[in-house]
């Protein structure tokens, strides 16, 4: 039997879709070793969050609030999560593998003495334990680990778990005192990317966009992916020099997806842009170089020049679309 | 001002890798590179030395010892870091647990005023050991940093998240992980490989470190290569590839 904590990724408005993610794996471990889970939702004025978190058969969702919580910092983060684990006598506590997931977690396992598991993608059996399975070498090989520790932390790669959907009832909003302590870090400032698309990880469709578009990545890129809903990707290239925002990289250290459609633009597929985007459904490679190993992976590839072939394709999918 | 800062050598994610007999872990017989977020670490270390003076940098590596020293000589002494710590452990089996808290134990025998640590390891890729160390330390963290600016007795760092760009102010002592695009690694000079071969090393066991309870938390009960996606057609042209997402994959 288990006692399961879901810590809830949201922006105090409304849970991130990422938290159905993790509360997926939740209910998949508990059909392994039994027991239940809550939900956890820590900020400041994160009330409404918690309000649309009832309807997942948690046993009690706690709402935690502090004005220092407004932006949440790992040190703070983590002694609260760590409190509320311990006043449920929570055995595990997951969280996606989110920055904030990655960036406090190990904290919390410190507090609880604790093992810790990152960016779990499975649960499988290991000789009568239970082993959690994750992505190692970039995802060249999966590793299936066990935590020897009475308590559990772990993170959860949202693209190998289903956003599952409401099953009913009403869990119990619950307050939690927080008390993050003193820390010597504070918080300056947010420079968020503006973005009226979906959030990467969570869209069906995501077009990606290498380091050849240069300074048309944007151009090139966009009409397809608003063509489709989509969001954009790009490659750690095509960051670095500064033709994408940060938080649009795709693969082993920047951010994974699997989406229905993923389309590769200009793209080579090293190993660890692969790392990122190799389990989406279906894959469309766009490269004028015929011998890039991001054929090796694509359903599709078409070797030509992006700068009109993306065009093209644009009006054409509207054409048999009209 | 002194700076510990990590320098792990890991078996190259590029190569092709074979799990060994026991399926526990990679074969011995593998390239190993320095871990990328560790040079960006070193990388930090010097530029932070360089622009402040009076610095003091040592490199920290945990691992299998021979091969680790060699690892700490050429990428981290050899581009100039000051001196070199290898603590000896079988890199199969220690977890980042076990090794933060060896980090936590040199931090107490050295007392840096800042321990910069790639934010993973391309091998493992946990994300763990600089977090769980700035836990057990009880010392602020700044995770995933691109931008790091000392500003009189505060450190600025800016951190790649979710959704954009966070800037934290730090007070010393505390933990800050390399990203990529903290900075450019510089290579080792000739000179700077020559003069590494003289700057100290100091050696330990992890018998020698007093870590109380020294079995790690996690055990790797079983690796496997997961089945890789088969390459699928090319397409000849735009009205091609719109034939087939659209007929075949029903994707649009």
């Amino acid at each position: 039997m288990s006692k399961i904590l879901v810590i809830a990724d949201h922006d105090n408005v409304a849970a991130k879709k990422i938290t159905l993610n993790t509360i997926d794996f939740a209910k998949q471990l508990i059909a392994k070793k039994g027991g239940s889970f809550d939900i956890a939702v820590i900020g400041n004025g994160c009330g409404s969050a918690a309000a649309g978190l009832t309807g997942y058969g948690a046993g009690a969702v706690h709402v935690v609030e502090h004005a220092d919580l407004a932006h949440p910092l790992a040190q703070g983060f983590a002694k609260v999560v760590a409190d509320l684990a311990k006043s449920i006598g929570a055995d595990v506590v997951a969280m996606s593998a989110s920055s904030l997931g990655k960036d406090a977690m190990p904290r919390v396992a410190v507090r609880l003495q604790a093992g810790m598991a990152s960016d779990v993608i499975g649960i499988v059996d290991a000789g009568g334990a239970v082993a959690f399975r994750r992505p190692m070498w970039a995802g060249n090989l999966v590793g299936d680990v066990v935590i020897d520790t009475a308590v559990q932390v772990v993170t959860v790669r949202s693209s190998a778990f289903d956003a599952i959907a409401a099953s009913g009832g009403a869990s119990p909003v619950q307050s939690f005192a927080a008390d993050p302590g003193a820390s010597r870090a504070k918080f300056v400032r947010f420079e968020g990317t503006q973005s009226s698309r979906p959030d990467l990880t969570e869209a069906a469709v995501v077009v990606a966009g290498g380091r050849g578009l240069k300074d048309r990545f944007g151009p090139i890129t966009e009409p397809l992916a608003d063509l489709l809903g989509g969001a954009i990707g790009a490659s750690r290239a095509a960051v670095d020099d500064g033709f994408a925002p940060n938080d649009y990289q795709i693969g082993q250290t920047g951010k994974v997806v699997a989406p229905q459609l993923y389309f590769a633009i200009a793209i080579s597929g090293a190993v660890q842009h692969l790392a990122g985007m190799k389990n989406s459904k279906t894959i469309v490679a766009i490269n004028k170089n015929a011998d890039e190993p991001i054929f090796k992976v694509a359903d599709y590839g078409l070797v030509a020049d992006a700068f009109t072939a993306v065009p093209e394709l644009v009006s054409k999918i509207k054409a048999v679309r009209s | 001002m002194k700076i510990l800062v990590s320098a792990k050598r890991v078996s190259d994610p590029n190569a092709k890798l074979a799990i060994s007999g026991d399926g526990k872990w990679v074969e011995g017989d593998v390239e190993y590179v320095m871990n990328y977020f560790c040079e960006n670490a070193i990388e930090c270390a010097l530029a932070l030395a360089e622009e402040h003076g009076d610095v003091e940098t040592v490199a920290l590596g945990v691992g299998e010892s021979d091969e680790t020293g060699r690892f700490v000589r050429q990428g981290a002494l050899a581009r100039g870091i000051d001196r070199g710590i290898v603590v000896s452990a079988d890199e199969a089996i220690i977890d980042s647990d076990l090794i933060a808290r060896v980090y936590q134990k040199i931090v107490e025998k050295e007392s840096p005023d800042l321990v910069l640590i790639g934010k993973q390891s391309v091998d493992g890729d946990s994300n763990q050991v600089g977090q769980l160390l700035a836990e057990y330390l009880d010392w602020p963290q700044a995770t995933f940093a691109s931008k790091v600016e000392i500003k009189g007795d505060q450190i600025e760092v800016t951190r790649e998240v979710d959704g954009g760009l966070e800037v934290v102010a730090l007070s010393m002592p505390c933990v800050i992980t390399a990203d990529l695009r903290l900075n450019e690694p510089r290579f080792a000079s000739l000179a700077g490989i020559m003069k590494a071969k003289k700057k100290p090393l100091d050696e330990y066991e992890l018998d020698d470190l007093d870590l109380g309870d020294a079995a790690p938390k996690v055990r790797i009960a079983k690796m496997t290569t997961p089945s890789g996606r088969k390459a699928g057609v090319l397409v000849k042209d735009v009205d091609d590839l719109v034939a087939k997402l659209r007929g075949e994959a029903r994707v649009i």
